[in-house]
């Protein structure tokens, strides 16, 4: 199926996510949609699959304009989406998840397996229509919404993301389904910010940026000229400099930690002051509740976690604070900040002071300090739920004590703009620099890379060795990730 | 033996109401909603449902009159918790006050008058079949309406396309929508559905167990209900379970009291409560997971399924559509 | 359950205005469908409300004698509710401040007053401290819904009364659903004979209140508590003592619950009875939900919740009505507030 969007223009209050922008991509191909977070990939992906209406512009499907308010309508046209968070059911089985929405009364339980199965087959998933999806990996979650799509009549397919969280072999197989559906006639739209996704598989690229299409190019892509597209000048690489103390900082000896799902033994490391380390892996491999256990939100269940020659295995977390450790979560608002609280109440608290009386004139004058020195766009009575995601980041950067001993960090310019990530950096190197070890974890390999001194790379529930940062690649990390040349350490 | 039978066949028999009430709530959190005016709403329909067969001495515009009344305060509850986004806690406890004080007000003409009540409706046949003819077959038509309503309950949820949206728009409601439900307006009808049932549970009490209507006739069996329907873990027939334990508790309570004339008349009255507290400390403990873990992990997932049930992710929440 | 905040915002002054009559009036409205429904006259219904609890100086001081245990219970719920937890057991925390009162009395028969009442009203707000830290426990170690612990309580509060009315506190001679036995004089709060209201005690309900207004207004403590109530993660995180906080939480309520129940025994009943609590603890919930959870508003509230509830009481001799009324007005009332204010967030 041809698709064709014209002129489509989408604002939230005074911010046009899109504008006027047009699309076409002709049916049997693959369509690459790229630009970085915020750029307005996915809300234009979510007109065309329904979620969104438009404020202007038309879909044109097989030169036919169309009109459709919900998903449902839109798969009926034969558009369809797999969401970056695969819109399913975890708690319900494969089959139910296959099943629900179709119509009729009684379920169709065996005709459904029946048609599960072959889909499946068909595209060389293997699904088992009685797990529950709450124990699938992301890339069978993925598997099975591409299967239910297709077999609910989709021609066009549109994958936001894919290719973030699924590990190397489920996206060497994900590109290899996409090809063959490609030739199969149908359209794929596939949205990401990963130049060597859109080198490895699409045939053309429409580039994306503050809402505006920049450039459509088709191959052979020159990277440079992408990158150039998408943030509007090639992205200087930071070299960063390596120093750090010879002090220890933080000593980490057969710890062993687990949740539910996972169980992590063995895990040794050292980190010196000054020293950035960073954690990679997919996500869900263990890299979370190692930092977590780090960060005394997370009881070890053996080892040794020292700071200073002071064992923190078994400690409360208050401890952990009480030591100079500091734990930033991803969650800015679930975890971070306290949403209907302002600024100066969340300075006043993260104080810790023993006072039982609060001066609230002082903590105002503290608060406007703070928020002048980390540049927060806010007032001190300004409630944090209502500032920006990169507001929160300073203002949760603005909390934490002046002499950290250590920093740990989920996922810290995740979401952020350019501007703000760079500037988030630029704060936690100055830390460094006064000799806080940092330990973070990012979905972002480039930010690992690039920041980092050292890399220990999680995969199913192994660590490896710490890796220095300037000696290896994209690539050897990427394999890592995957599982590979574990073996060989 | 003859007394072991009819002793489980009044277990039975007096278990039906909260049957009703527990899959009432149990589908109306199911599709994400909480009614937490159950103590109030059954009182209500208690009320209500006796007035109306009193006054009309019609049984069945009774109980008609109860599932009105419970589809109310269900309404309420949604359109305050859907629509306008309100705490549905806070909602259902100012009704549940309400209720009760308006059940009260309404109720002062009937009280203590005697008035309808269902007959019982031996089914020929069945009910001559040893043990389990007079226990199950040898009630009234209300007893076999909670039989009923366990089993359409439980193929409804689990075994049609309708059943399986209504756990989707429980579990994640924008998933739900994506797949072409109108979720606020499939909440509505569950809780409707739900609130409903609820009356019909009231108007079980007023005109078939718990003849008649007094002040605070029903006090306490709503907040049982909303108890089981926890330790039911969200499962029709499971929540159907728990209804039929704590109507045996009851009864083997009454029973021991007579037995024992020493023990305090207070503590079988203070034991239904208690225990619950107690059933609820042993199904949410996170204690518990670490005393499974010590048991094979085959075993441990099997105990786990049984004694603990999963609240629907979204239960409580409010979606918004884009 | 749901986790989000349950404190309405309201704002400016004129706005909070309008939008305090715009509820009342429908109350009233609803409340006028409900008093034809059965027949009587409205009018009427007003005139004996209001002589009910305005009529006379007995009855004035009436409604400021229950005005006292309401507002002790509710400036008590403020603690919980900005900690967000619903203690719904503050029912049974009144009940056991009874206990607590009687348990001193019958303990200290003869010590003077002077002495007596101040360690009444302690062993009360200790004994209703230790049931709401109970249901604090419960929810915290025990991870059971404070609504659930905290109901179960409440029954087993009242079989635990009944017990000790028809067992070892029983009359000489005779069990009865009257009571235990009458107080010793000296255990009397005193009274503006021959008015029913206590002094002390309504002096003891506002050094309560401003204690807790200021708590939660300008100490560290109170700040937590809201960071806690909004968001228990975050304050986790920020490195509040979450768990402590919120059991002292339960047991401060539970001691101000106490503490109405020692009200109900030493001014209003001067002995133990089975339905000790009058229902306040409830009624507090749905005034502290009408406050908004703030300080300087339960006052008034309260006052007017304890002039509805004494105003209905000469219905039933009078127009032959259940006295019920006042709490249908009340509810009615926290619904059509909690109605409009969905509205508004909806215009929004």
């Amino acid at each position: 199926m041809k698709v064709e969007l014209r002129d489509i223009t989408k604002t939230f209050g005074s911010v046009a996510a899109n504008d006027h922008i047009s699309l076409n991509v002709d049916a049997g191909t693959i369509h690459g949609l790229l630009g970085e977070n915020g750029a307005g990939k996915s809300t234009l992906m979510k007109i065309l699959s329904g979620f969104f209406s438009a404020n202007s512009g038309t879909t044109v499907l097989n030169d036919r304009p169309v009109q459709y308010h919900t998903p449902l309508e839109a798969l009926a046209h034969g558009i369809g989406m797999l969401h970056q968070d695969p819109l399913d059911f975890p708690p319900l089985s494969v089959l139910d998840n296959f099943m629900l929405g179709e119509r009729g009364f009684i379920q169709p339980r065996v005709s459904a397996r029946r048609k599960l199965l072959d889909t499946a087959r068909h595209l060389h998933f293997k699904l088992e229509p009685d797990s529950l999806v709450s124990t699938l990996t992301p890339g069978e979650r993925q598997q099975l919404e591409i299967a239910r799509l297709l077999a609910r009549g989709a021609e066009v397919l549109i994958l936001d993301e894919p290719t973030t969280g699924i590990s190397q072999p489920q996206k060497v197989q994900l590109f290899a389904t996409l090809k063959h559906l490609a030739g199969e006639g149908k359209t794929i739209i596939f949205v990401t910010h990963k130049l060597e996704d859109v080198e490895e598989l699409c045939q053309r690229v429409t580039v994306l940026r503050h809402g505006k299409v920049v450039g459509e190019v088709a191959r052979p892509f020159s990277a440079q000229a992408l990158v150039r597209m998408m943030f509007g000048q090639a992205l200087p690489r930071v070299a960063h400099p390596v120093f750090y103390f010879d002090e220890t900082r933080l000593r980490v000896r057969d710890l062993a930690v687990a949740d539910r799902r996972l169980r992590l033994d063995g895990v040794s490391f050292d980190v010196r002051a000054g020293e950035v380390l960073g954690f990679a892996g997919l996500e869900g491999s263990g890299q979370r509740l190692v930092l977590r256990a780090c960060g005394g939100l997370l009881r070890a269940l053996h080892g040794a976690i020292e700071l200073g020659g002071l064992n923190l295995v078994g400690r409360h977390y208050r401890n952990f604070l009480q030591c100079g450790i500091a734990y930033l979560p991803a969650e800015r608002l679930g975890e971070g900040l306290v949403s209907g609280l302002d600024l100066s109440e969340h300075f006043e608290l993260a104080r810790r002071s023993r006072d039982i009386v609060i001066d609230w004139s002082r903590a105002r004058s503290l608060s406007e300090a703070k928020i002048q020195e980390y540049n927060i766009r806010g007032r001190p009575d300004s409630s944090v739920e209502d500032l920006s995601g990169g507001n929160q980041q300073r203002a949760l950067l603005a909390l934490l004590p002046v002499n950290l001993k250590l920093l740990l960090l989920e996922q810290p310019t995740r979401g952020l703009d350019i501007e703000s990530a760079s500037w988030v950096w630029a704060q936690l190197m100055a830390r460094r620099s006064q000799g806080t070890a940092i330990i973070f974890i990012s979905a972002d390999l480039d930010e690992v890379l690039t920041y980092a001194d050292n890399i220990i790379v999680f995969s199913g529930g192994h660590i490896s060795a710490p890796v220095p940062a300037r000696e290896t690649s994209v690539e050897e990390i990427g394999n890592l990730m995957a599982g590979k040349q574990f073996a060989a350490n | 033996m003859d007394t072991l039978i009819r002793l489980l066949a009044s277990i039975v028999a007096d278990s039906s109401p909260l049957v009703f009430a527990v899959i009432g709530e149990t589908i109306s959190e199911k599709a994400g909603v909480i009614n937490l005016s159950l103590d109030g709403s059954l009182m209500l329909a208690a009320m209500v449902g006796f007035a109306a067969a009193y006054t009309t001495g019609d049984l069945t515009i009774g109980f008609i009159a109860a599932m009105i009344v419970g589809a109310l305060v269900a309404l309420l509850v949604a359109f305050a918790g859907i629509t306008l986004k309100q705490d549905q806690v806070a909602v259902g406890f100012i009704l549940t006050l309400l209720c009760t004080d308006l059940s009260s007000f309404l109720g002062t003409p009937f009280v203590r008058v005697p008035g309808p009540q269902v007959t019982p409706s031996p089914i020929p046949m069945l009910s001559e079949v040893p043990v389990i003819g007079p226990i199950l077959f040898n009630q009234n038509l209300v007893t076999y309406l909670s039989f009923i309503t366990i089993v359409v309950a439980w193929s409804f949820m689990f075994k049609t396309q309708q059943g399986l949206m209504l756990q989707g728009v429980g579990e994640r409601p924008e998933a739900a929508f994506a797949r072409g439900a109108s979720v606020q307006r499939l909440r509505y009808l569950y809780t409707l559905l739900g609130g409903a049932l609820v009356g019909f549970g009231g108007a079980a009490f007023s005109l078939s167990v718990k003849l008649g209507w007094s002040y605070h006739h029903t006090q306490g069996f709503g907040w049982i209900a909303l108890a089981i329907v926890i330790f039911g873990g969200w499962h029709p027939v499971r929540a159907a379970f728990g209804a039929y334990l704590f109507g045996a508790l009851q009864t083997l309570g009454s029973n021991l009291q007579s037995e024992f004339t020493s023990v305090p008349i207070q503590l079988f009255q203070v034991a239904p409560f208690a225990l619950m507290i107690l059933v609820l400390l042993i199904t949410n403990n996170a204690g518990l997971d670490r005393l499974l873990a010590y048991l094979p992990r085959d075993v441990a997932r099997i105990i786990d399924r049984i004694i603990r049930g999963r609240a629907p992710v979204a239960l409580g929440t409010n979606f918004q559509q884009e | 359950m749901a986790s989000t905040s349950i404190a309405p915002q309201l704002s400016r002054p004129l706005n909070r205005l309008a939008l305090a009559t715009l509820p009342i009036i429908l109350a009233l409205l609803v409340t006028l469908i409900i008093i034809v429904l059965v027949g009587a006259p409205p009018l009427a219904v007003l005139q004996r409300m209001v002589e009910g609890a305005f009529g006379d100086d007995v009855r004035r001081a009436d409604v400021i004698a229950a005005w006292v245990p309401l507002t002790l219970c509710s400036v008590g719920l403020l603690l919980t509710f900005t900690a967000g937890l619903w203690n719904i057991g503050i029912e049974g925390q009144i009940v056991l401040g009874a206990i607590g009162a009687t348990w001193v009395v019958r303990t200290f028969p003869s010590l003077p007053a002077p002495l007596l009442l101040p360690l009444v009203l302690l062993g009360a707000a200790l004994f209703g401290a230790a049931w709401g830290w109970l249901a604090g426990v419960l929810k915290v170690y025990g991870n059971v819904h404070e609504i659930f612990g905290g109901l179960g309580l409440n029954f087993v509060a009242i079989g635990l009364t009944n017990y000790l009315i028809f067992g070892p506190w029983s009359q000489p001679g005779r069990a009865t659903v009257s009571g235990t036995e009458p107080y010793p004089p000296n255990a009397w709060l005193p009274t503006l004979e021959p008015l029913r209201v206590s002094p002390a005690a309504v002096a003891l309900s506002l050094v309560v209140l401003l204690i807790v207004y200021f708590s939660l207004r300008g100490t560290t403590w109170g700040l937590q508590l809201k960071a806690i109530g909004h968001n228990i993660r975050s304050a986790f995180l920020l490195g509040i003592h979450t768990q402590r906080n919120m059991l002292l939480a339960f047991a401060l309520c539970g001691a101000c619950a106490g503490l109405a129940g020692a009200v109900q025994t030493t001014v209003t009943y001067h002995r133990l009875i089975p339905a000790i609590s009058s229902g306040y603890g409830y009624l507090a919930i749905l005034v502290a939900l009408l406050s908004a959870f703030r300080a300087v508003w339960v006052a008034p509230i309260a006052f007017v919740f304890a002039a509805l509830s004494l105003g209905s009481r000469p219905l039933q001799i009078e127009l032959n009505l259940d006295s019920s009324l006042g709490g249908v007005i009340q509810g009615v009332l926290v619904l059509m507030v909690v109605i409009v204010q969905g509205f508004r967030k909806r215009v929004r």
